[in-house]
């Protein structure tokens, strides 16, 4: 997926602007929220429940080159094929190989951002092989041609009245006139329309929440039964998964599924928890012939070792972008590649370059609240400094903000004059703010208040002036 | 070869080579002894009261529950479950021994057949490994006797079910599978597929709000056949309350 995130700040001005985003985002936040808190305060077990999950993830990634050798030796016991794939290259190659073995013209997908973040779609289309989306939000993204805007909910970004429209657009055999009494309508005609789908796949495609060492196993979890029909119809089902992605036994997996739903929809388990272990069995009326696992690295294993490994412990739930007052305001696309919010901001560098990503780091208020909700309790905020750190030593910042950083730290290591500046500071902003709350606009800083009031100062002074006053008046 | 350029670069991450024996020794009796971590305390009552928390949290998720006293009762508790639903009596039943045992006859009006489901099967009747109290979960593995397209392609699932086999947490039910069942090609105790099912199919992609029925089952009942007279529902022994839920999930259509 082309990297967009150089123009995060435009990006970002763009979805300020753009009204039909801003009441999306307005309408689908609070639910999450809502259903989340709900969940959590239902499960009086739940923080310690976070402590497990990351004591769980800590343990496999210290001895991940172990567990993924058992993984993959009892995905082969059980007739399965697992495919190691360093490189995004490598993976869209293997992925391809197994489609043209299998004589594939259309391949089914139940959603998976690392088939976002190697372009798997891309690839099979160059190649001849149509790939159709099935979860319902990644359906019209691709009749939009558009990518996802969130990891658990894709379709974050649009309304109601897109989908009609672009089911008009699209279903063209259907009657125009047709009504969409209610989403369900929408619901049932995507049901019908994909249903012809599931039954012609020659291949499918799922990503996988976990994989099990101990049986060699990969699980999905979905609410809609996509990622089901897409694995047990077609004769052949590829697991496309990163390496992070494999935890110990069914103990440790059970442990994490108790923090996933809650902290991602706000559900206590969601519909369809799967477990897929090889391919079709002797006597079974069921289920795909071939069973292969695409692994892939793709700059994980670069990760271990680094200040940023325990990012690695992510286990995609969304509570991180769902609760970030950035991304409620400008959205997902505005993070420019395929990870969003808070986790995007500390994988994306990762994962393609902090030169190229280097405003990610920075779209953040540092409120804390992406490591509060985190079912697995990653320091978001501070690795995000360390981000911060690594551009400032590398020279990405840009060069007004090195000299103001600079100018800062110049009167810092004064604190005569620190204070001397603060007070003109705050003595101008109240005479210029006379009579207002809020200024709308300050001068030379029309890029900062063009999306935010600065609130006035205080009346009183600095900290400092009000401290050393309330000294003198307690001893007098 | 791209599995060690994988494994080395985990390895030159860690500051280390390949794991000891000692080491190596440790972990696969983790493994072997896959120990539980917490399970919480919602699910850890007296057995009626948990079965009751199996009912009650199934119908949270949207899903319905008939008990019945025995497997005999099967095809009336079947065909006036349909017949509620304005549904034909025609349905595709699980090859499971349990279910091929049932006086069907009883009830002549009840088409079915014995086999995998298709797209056109608009109902179907399968056979629960275990249910899990905690959620209202049932767990269904793949067997040639419970294919998984019952799960999926009908729009109405029927899941018949012992009360005996209602656990409290999970790991209870890994426990059970892990005595129960082998897998010949494996060696292992996994089959090919486990289906954990909790409530009928949904989607909340359109402006985040939940309806029913998108790719799977648009309805899940759940027949609870009361073979465990320690799990039958007791006149004085209420279940506990639990706690509060502000909000709790959207309902569908809101």
């Amino acid at each position: 997926m082309h990297v967009t995130s150089p123009a995060f700040k435009a990006n970002a001005s763009r979805a300020m602007r753009d009204a039909g985003l801003q009441k999306a985002l307005g309408k689908a936040k609070g639910a999450f929220l809502e259903r989340r808190a709900a969940a959590v305060a239902a499960l009086p077990e739940f923080e310690r429940l976070r402590d497990i999950g990351r004591d769980i993830k800590n343990h496999t990634l210290a001895h991940l080159d172990f567990y993924l050798e058992t993984y993959a030796a009892n995905v082969e016991r059980a007739g399965g094929k697992v495919h190691w794939c360093s490189t995004a290259e490598d993976a869209r190659a293997a992925v391809l190989e197994i489609c043209r073995k299998a004589g594939a013209r259309t391949v089914t997908k139940g959603k998976s951002m690392i088939s976002e973040e190697l372009g798997i779609n891309e690839h099979l289309e160059a190649n001849g092989i149509q790939p159709i989306e099935t979860d319902l939000g990644e359906y019209i993204l691709q009749l939009r041609k558009e990518a996802p805007s969130h990891i658990i909910a894709p379709a974050f970004h649009l309304n109601r009245e897109d989908w009609e429209a672009d089911f008009r657009r699209m279903h063209t055999d259907l009657p125009a006139d047709r009504v969409f009494h209610e989403r369900r309508d929408i619901l049932a005609e995507a049901r019908t329309r994909l249903r012809e789908r599931f039954l012609a796949a020659d291949v499918g495609i799922t990503g996988a929440n976990f994989l099990i060492a101990e049986t060699g196993s990969s699980v999905i979890v979905t609410n809609e039964g996509n990622g089901d029909l897409t694995q047990t119809l077609p004769r052949v089902h590829i697991v496309l998964a990163s390496i992070e992605k494999v935890v110990p036994t069914l103990e440790d997996c059970t442990s994490l599924l108790r923090l996933l739903a809650r902290s991602a929809t706000g559900q206590d388990f969601s519909v369809y928890t799967t477990f897929s272990t090889g391919a079709r069995r002797a006597g079974d009326l069921d289920g795909p012939e071939e069973y292969h696992v695409v692994l892939v690295d793709n700059g994980r294993s670069n990760m271990i070792g680094t200040e940023f490994q325990e990012m690695l412990r992510c286990i995609r739930c969304a509570a991180c972008m769902n609760h970030c007052p950035v991304y409620g305001v400008v959205g997902g696309h505005a993070y420019g590649w395929v990870y969003p919010g808070p986790m995007g901001s500390v994988l994306t560098p990762s994962l393609v370059g902090i030169d190229k990503t280097a405003l990610l780091p920075n779209a953040s208020t540092f409120c804390g609240k992406c490591e509060s909700v985190c079912p697995v309790k990653i320091p978001l905020p501070g690795m995000m400094r360390h981000w911060r750190e690594r551009e400032f030593e590398r020279h990405l910042t840009p060069s007004a903000q090195r000299r103001n950083l600079g100018l800062w730290a110049f009167m810092a290591r004064r604190p005569g004059l620190y204070r001397m500046a603060t007070r003109a500071a705050i003595g101008a902003l109240g005479l210029i703010g006379r009579g207002k709350g809020a200024l709308r606009s300050l001068p030379l800083a029309g890029g900062w208040t063009e999306g935010r009031d600065l609130p006035l100062p205080e009346p009183g002074g600095t900290f400092m002036a009000q401290y050393a006053k309330a000294r003198r008046e307690k001893r007098a | 070869m791209s599995k060690d350029a994988i494994l080395g670069s985990i390895r030159r991450g860690l500051r280390r080579g390949p794991l000891p024996a000692d080491q190596r020794a440790m972990l696969e009796s983790r493994l072997a002894t896959h120990p539980r971590h917490l399970i919480p305390a919602r699910s850890r009552l007296p057995r009626p009261q948990q079965v009751a928390l199996f009912v009650r949290n199934v119908e949270k998720e949207f899903g319905t529950v008939e008990r019945v006293p025995d497997l005999a009762a099967l095809p009336a508790a079947v065909a006036d479950y349909l017949a509620a639903q304005n549904l034909p009596p025609r349905f595709v039943l699980a090859p499971h021994p349990d279910l091929a045992g049932v006086p069907w006859s009883d009830r002549p009006m009840l088409e079915f057949e014995t086999r995998r489901a298709e797209g056109t099967d608009q109902v179907s009747v399968q056979h629960g490994y275990a249910g899990i109290a905690e959620t209202g979960t049932l767990m269904l593995p793949s067997d040639p006797a419970r294919p998984t397209t019952l799960n999926l392609l009908p729009e109405t699932e029927i899941v018949v079910l012992r009360a005996s086999r209602v656990v409290g947490a999970y790991e209870e039910a890994w426990d059970r599978l892990r005595a129960e069942h082998r897998d010949a090609l494996s060696g292992g105790f996994m089959p090919r597929n486990i289906m954990f099912v909790t409530g009928p199919s949904r989607s909340a992609d359109i402006e985040q709000t939940l309806e029913l029925g998108a790719h799977g089952p648009r309805r899940l009942h759940v027949i609870l056949v009361d073979d465990d007279p320690a799990a039958l529902p007791m006149a004085d022994a209420e279940v506990p309350p639990r706690p509060a839920e502000p909000g709790g999930p959207t309902a569908p259509g809101d």
